[in-house]
């Protein structure tokens, strides 16, 4: 609900002009798109519980961005935050995701069997596989603006809906604020942890409120599917392993969601989705798939390359260091995963993964011989 | 348009979401609102909010956001306007009682800006005392604080602000430096004479949502002698430090006392009075800083007295509390300590003041026996 600071009755008896915000040092996606008089027609509106135009771009406001990185400097409160405040998220959603129109339709595919091939990365290269993505409950508001109710029963859900889960899906949930420290300990050591955000992108859309109540981690016994509960979303799913069997890893994905998905729709609470929207979360970044399929791969010559970057816009990838968003690499290893998000479905965007490092790692390979790649480079996908 | 907290409630109620299920875990926590906040009182005030939208979930998130400290006692919970103070009393009275020393509801605040009623203080020695301060903070009625004020309010607090202080003449002359168009220049000279204030890092102070929008409508103004000193929409409204190197805190509080009623003068001929009440004072952000919001201190220094194994005791008895000299929370260098007035709440003005330049003497001059090798034990003061 409504954890109070920008619902002030008293702001509608200024004027929009003293009421908007100063954006003139900020650059992000909201910042572009939000002028006065988009503000003016929004800043009287409010979903029905109670979200605003002024919730929606806190973290914008507060954080003008990087002259090298955009962010999106929006987030949404509830599902119908996409709905509301369309007027501003329409033009974010186009510049963030290529150009996707309001009346695009997003296609959503989870049968794994439709990716050819992606058991065979050469492991030489190839360290591990991992394919992300997340859920929000339908019911309940997102982190930005949830209470703390609506997230013990977000949590008490996703507790119910993971424990029921066998066979390879077996697994326990570790609540972040009763954990032991052996059990820290290890989750550490595993990568599984995470912790009270940081970075003032989250910690000004209010997604930290009441931390580390109704936070936790589930893992298989396996410890090769993961899900997070109540971070930047309801549920953050991940499936992972070493090496380079990313269909093994996707497979499991599209099971794993499939089984938590059902368990979810008998409470009545199924995942938010729409068919222009495709899967609802936090950040108007993640919408479509959520999904970032990845691995970790050296490539030490390729890297060095000049086309490199080129290559990457070609196949639809991008890199990051190993350490994830925002960190650099280390001894020549990347992580590589999807650009896309929306408009694109799951098994569309992990093919462009299996067949974009396939390629790849034939490069480094030629170039590890001194061979020339120039016959090699793709065209753009 | 805004729809209400009945609206609200429903729509988690529809969800089977009862107070019970609201309530925040404090199991961790050590804060005076932690203390206070049973479920029953949650379940009470959670259906209240003040004319301006603010609720119990506005007050308290700093304090279930921030569980504390085993040896430092925070506050836990903020205004979010002058009407927080009555409409959450029955979680803030408690709150204010244990913050102040057994304030009660039913107290009357002195307020006392008279500064010819002050004995002595202009001659503190200043072979030890190397500089003086006052400070407080205002709140300006009629918009809502830090916590929950919106752009447009904040802007408006700015600009009145920039209005009153201009007009000001003589030795309080002086010029406005907005934030967010500081020159670098300007920047390192405010940094050169310590009187820049920067984005609020505190999760304390984050968490309650007061670092909104920075740094739009924030700024600090201060005479062209650099002795008198106001910042613009920080932790309060207004803070108002009046300063100077040595020990003449009488001249301090002179400056202080002159410059405050001047400034109230401005802003109450636009129309816009302080917030004040008979039982609270001066109403300000943070709980602990109502009545008079007044912290008068010195950097003092005791490097024998500080070693003394009655220091505690005879800070304790005259009222009084060290700092480091970088201010809350930082440790002492070389011997040379902030010493300052413990009270904010049931004494006003004058008597806190009083009690520092008292106090200060005293401690100078048992630093002066211990520096003979001389004991100080018939100078022990009793509980003030």
């Amino acid at each position: 609900m409504p954890f109070g600071n920008t619902h002030n009755n008293f702001k509608l008896n200024y004027k929009v002009e003293e009421e908007y915000p100063d954006l003139s040092k900020h650059n992000n996606h909201m910042a572009k798109v939000l002028t006065k008089e988009i503000y003016g027609k929004l800043r009287d509106k409010q979903t029905p519980s109670g979200y605003t135009v002024d919730d929606v771009i806190q973290t914008g406001v507060d954080n003008p961005g990087h002259p090298f990185i955009m962010t999106v400097g929006c987030v949404a409160g509830d599902e119908e935050s996409y709905e509301v405040f369309k007027d501003l998220l329409d033009p974010v959603i186009c510049d963030r995701h290529g150009g996707y129109k309001p009346t695009d339709k997003h296609k959503t595919d989870l049968n794994f069997e439709n990716l050819k091939g992606g058991d065979d990365l050469d492991p030489n290269y190839v360290l591990s596989s991992r394919v992300r993505t997340g859920r929000s409950i339908k019911g309940f508001t997102l982190p930005p603006h949830n209470s703390r109710g609506e997230r013990r029963l977000i949590e008490k859900l996703s507790v119910e809906a993971l424990t029921s889960l066998d066979g390879e899906f077996k697994g326990k949930y570790y609540p972040l604020k009763s954990m032991t420290d052996a059990e820290q300990e290890q989750l550490i050591a595993d990568h599984f942890l995470f912790d009270k955000p940081v970075s003032p992108l989250l910690t000004c859309a209010g997604m930290a409120r009441d931390w580390p109540d109704a936070r936790g981690i589930w893992h298989n016994d396996n410890k090769t599917f993961l899900v997070w509960v109540n971070e930047e979303d309801h549920l953050r799913v991940i499936s992972m392993q070493k090496g380079g069997n990313m269909r093994e890893v996707f497979r499991r994905f599209c099971v794993g969601l499939g089984k938590i998905e059902e368990i979810f729709k008998k409470h009545n609470h199924g995942f938010m989705w729409n068919e222009h929207l495709g899967y609802i979360l936090t950040c108007p970044s993640n919408l479509g798939t959520g999904l970032r399929g990845g691995v970790h791969v050296k490539l030490p010559k390729l890297s060095t390359h000049p086309k490199f970057e080129e290559i990457l816009t070609r196949l639809r990838l991008q890199k990051r260091g190993t350490g994830g968003v925002d960190t650099a690499s280390v001894g020549g290893v990347f992580d590589i995963s999807n650009a896309d998000r929306l408009g694109s479905s799951e098994v569309e965007q992990v093919q462009l993964v299996v067949d974009g490092v396939k390629l790849m790692v034939e490069m480094e390979k030629k170039l590890e011989k001194g061979e020339a790649i120039d016959s090699m480079i793709p065209s753009q996908k | 348009m805004q729809c209400s907290l009945h609206e609200l409630h429903n729509v988690l109620t529809e969800l089977g979401l009862s107070a019970e299920e609201e309530y925040p875990d404090l199991s961790q926590h050590n804060n005076h609102m932690a203390k206070v906040l049973t479920l029953d009182m949650y379940r009470r005030l959670r259906d209240r909010a003040t004319p301006s939208g603010f609720t119990i979930d506005g007050v308290i998130q700093t304090g279930v956001d921030n569980p504390g400290h085993p040896f430092i006692m925070t506050v836990g919970c903020v205004a979010g306007d002058e009407e927080t103070y009555e409409v959450f009393k029955e979680l803030l009275d408690p709150v204010i009682s244990d913050r102040h020393g057994g304030y009660k509801p039913t107290d009357k605040h002195k307020t006392d800006l008279n500064s010819n009623n002050l004995k002595g203080g202009d001659d503190l020695d200043p072979n030890y005392v190397l500089s003086s301060r006052v400070r407080t903070g205002r709140s300006i009625r009629g918009f809502c604080l830090p916590p929950h004020c919106s752009r447009g309010e904040r802007r408006a607090v700015e600009t009145l602000s920039i209005e009153a202080l201009a007009s000001l003449t003589g030795d309080l002359k002086g010029k406005y430096y907005a934030l967010k168009n500081m020159t670098d220049a300007e920047q390192q000279q405010l940094i050169d004479d310590h009187f820049l204030f920067d984005k609020p890092v505190s999760p304390l102070l984050l968490a309650s949502g007061m670092a909104r929008d920075w740094p739009d409508a924030r700024g600090i103004w201060h005479n062209d002698n650099k002795t008198f000193l106001v910042w613009v929409n920080e932790e309060d409204h207004l803070r108002v430090i009046s300063m100077q190197k040595g020990g003449n805190m009488k001249e301090v509080f002179n400056r202080f006392c002159t410059g405050l009623t001047k400034i109230e003068t401005l802003f109450k001929e636009r129309g816009h009075a302080f917030m004040w009440n008979e039982h609270l004072g001066y109403v300000l952000t943070c709980p602990s800083n109502l009545g008079t919001g007044l912290r008068a201190g010195v950097h003092v220094k005791l490097p024998n007295m500080s070693k003394n194994a009655k220091f505690e005791e005879i800070l304790k008895r005259l009222r009084l509390q060290k700092r480091g000299t970088g201010g809350v929370d930082t440790a002492a260098v070389g011997g040379v300590f902030d010493i300052s007035n413990a009270d904010r709440l049931g004494f006003s003005e004058v008597e806190l003041v009083q009690m520092v330049v008292d106090g200060i003497k005293l401690l100078i001059e048992m630093e002066k026996r211990l520096e003979k090798g001389q004991s100080i034990d018939d100078l022990m003061p009793a509980q003030k």
